[in-house]
């Protein structure tokens, strides 16, 4: 399997990236190539010219910024999973991070690749959509915010326009008192989730508060929260009556390998671990 | 500067600390440009989409996928093949191991393992029986069954331990 012929080019500046994107008809971006190198390979995609974006400075590593972590789209998972800032501010994306493909491919992709890439069962979409994180989209035209509920479109589609790259991805810093939960489910490990779902509790000073987030189950990942009951942190039998709940009524998508009915008892099982973690953590 | 579709272009790459010189259309990919024009077949090609793990190579270190790489794109980096495993004659303790504990039937899938195994017990000294089998996960072998590379692994991590505390 190869990949049919494309012209390259290498671009050391933002400008120059940026110039290529919006001169060209049918140009694509390559990051870690780790989702799309195969689809080249397939010839399911064959893209005119590839703006490798390795080379540009600065598109990579972890900051602090007002409340928020900014992250360098060209971030790699490995990197996202081992840094101490997230695993102190976001540790459910450092988790789920660690969690993406196998060792070796997580050396190479990028948080900037897979969001672009839009997977619907992928682990960075839905944490960024469970902890509403924006992310910032640079063109020729200057830089647009985009929360993370309004980038994912369905499958394998984003709102990004082509001569739009992602730069950065801003996560608001979880404060104490808050506990997650992320788990998927898949029938090898490094595989693709068939299921997932993460949640962050939120049990403070008599407040509290969950917020949930499905991927794997429709065309795109999406937020749960209305599905869920009314939360009672004191009430330890909450967690299975609300899997119970939110499992009966999410939109569940018939796929070849799994029927939707053994996926809906899958996401139950799922459910109940992950809201037991977040109250646990929290 | 756009290296055209059609354009073969001259580059020099680091592999094992020496320099080639190839030619390559940005379309060739790495595994490819390594064992045929470099002569390193040593790199094995399965899938070519990422999934076996046959072709992994380090690239400045780490891991990767010489099947999901363009060699046009390793202009400046410093790639580690399994060539290089064998280079002081000697086979490493991981080598030794997989040998000893029948870590192998064809061999196909070992050039793969030993790279990324070798890289994951650098970051990884002591690890458990569950941690290797998760970092095995992206390496395919149709022939073994896993229980003796799992073995080996372990052993390997021993000994490398050993000859840490013998300071060596
Ligand atoms: C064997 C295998 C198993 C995998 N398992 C999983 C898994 O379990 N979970 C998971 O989430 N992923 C998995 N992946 C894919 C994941 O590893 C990739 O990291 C990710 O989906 C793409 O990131 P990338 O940096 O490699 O992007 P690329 O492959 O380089 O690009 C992917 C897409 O995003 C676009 N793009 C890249 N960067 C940007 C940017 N900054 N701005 C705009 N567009 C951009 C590209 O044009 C392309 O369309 C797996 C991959 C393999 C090969
Ligand atoms: S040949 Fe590269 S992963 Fe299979
Ligand atoms: S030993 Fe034959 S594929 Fe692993």
């Amino acid at each position: 399997m190869k990949p049919a012929r494309f012209s390259y080019a290498a671009p050391t500046s933002m400008s120059e990236a940026l110039a290529l994107l919006a001169e060209s008809e049918d140009a694509r971006v390559i990051a870690g190539g780790q989702s799309l190198a195969p689809m080249m390979n397939m010839r399911l995609a064959q893209p005119e010219l590839l703006v490798d974006i390795n080379r540009i400075d600065g598109l990579s590593g972890v900051g602090l910024d007002a409340g928020s972590l900014v992250i360098g789209a060209m971030t790699r998972h490995a990197d996202l999973a081992g840094n101490a800032l997230v695993k102190a501010h976001a540790p459910v994306l450092a988790y789920a991070a660690g969690t993406i493909g196998h060792y070796a491919i997580r050396q190479r992709g990028t948080i900037g690749g897979s969001l672009a890439h839009a997977d619907p069962a992928a682990q960075l979409p839905l944490v960024c959509m469970l902890l509403d994180a924006r992310i910032d989209a640079t063109s020729s035209e200057g830089v647009r915010t985009i929360e993370a509920a309004d980038l994912f479109e369905t499958l394998f589609t984003t709102t990004l326009e082509p001569s739009e790259m992602i730069t950065s991805i801003c996560v608001p810093l979880l404060e104490p008192g808050h506990g997650w939960g992320f788990r998927l489910f898949n029938r090898r490990a490094g595989d693709f989730a068939e299921v997932s779902a993460a949640a962050i509790v939120f049990n403070r000073e008599g407040e509290a508060a969950v917020r949930l987030a499905l991927g794997a189950i429709a065309s795109a990942p999406f937020r749960a929260d209305d599905l869920l009951p009314e939360f009672d942190p004191q009430d330890a039998g909450w967690p299975t009556r609300a899997a119970a709940i939110v499992a009966e009524a999410a939109p569940i998508e018939d796929n070849a390998r799994m029927p939707a009915d053994y996926r809906r008892e899958v996401l139950q099982a799922l459910l109940e671990d992950v809201l037991r973690d977040a109250m646990r953590r929290a | 500067m756009i290296v055209e579709a059609y354009e073969r272009l001259p580059i020099a790459l680091t592999v094992n600390g020496r320099s080639y010189d190839v030619t390559v259309e940005p379309r060739r990919l790495l595994s490819d440009v390594l064992r045929e024009d470099c002569g390193l077949t040593g790199t094995h090609v399965g899938c070519e989409h990422g999934v076996c793990g046959a072709c992994t190579v380090l690239i400045d270190g780490r891991p990767a996928r010489s099947c999901l790489t363009y060699a046009v794109q390793m202009q400046g980096a410093s790639i580690t093949t399994i060539e290089h495993h064998g280079a002081s004659g000697e086979l490493s303790a991981l080598q030794q191991a997989l040998h000893e504990r029948h870590g192998l039937q064809c061999g196909f899938c070992t050039p793969g393992i030993v790279m990324t195994m070798q890289a994951w017990l650098d970051e990884n000294p002591e690890p458990t029986e569950e941690g290797v089998r998760e970092a095995l996960s992206g390496n395919i072998c149709r022939c073994t069954g896993y229980q003796n590379i799992v073995d080996a692994v372990l052993v390997a991590a021993g000994r490398q331990a050993d000859m840490r505390k013998a300071g060596k």
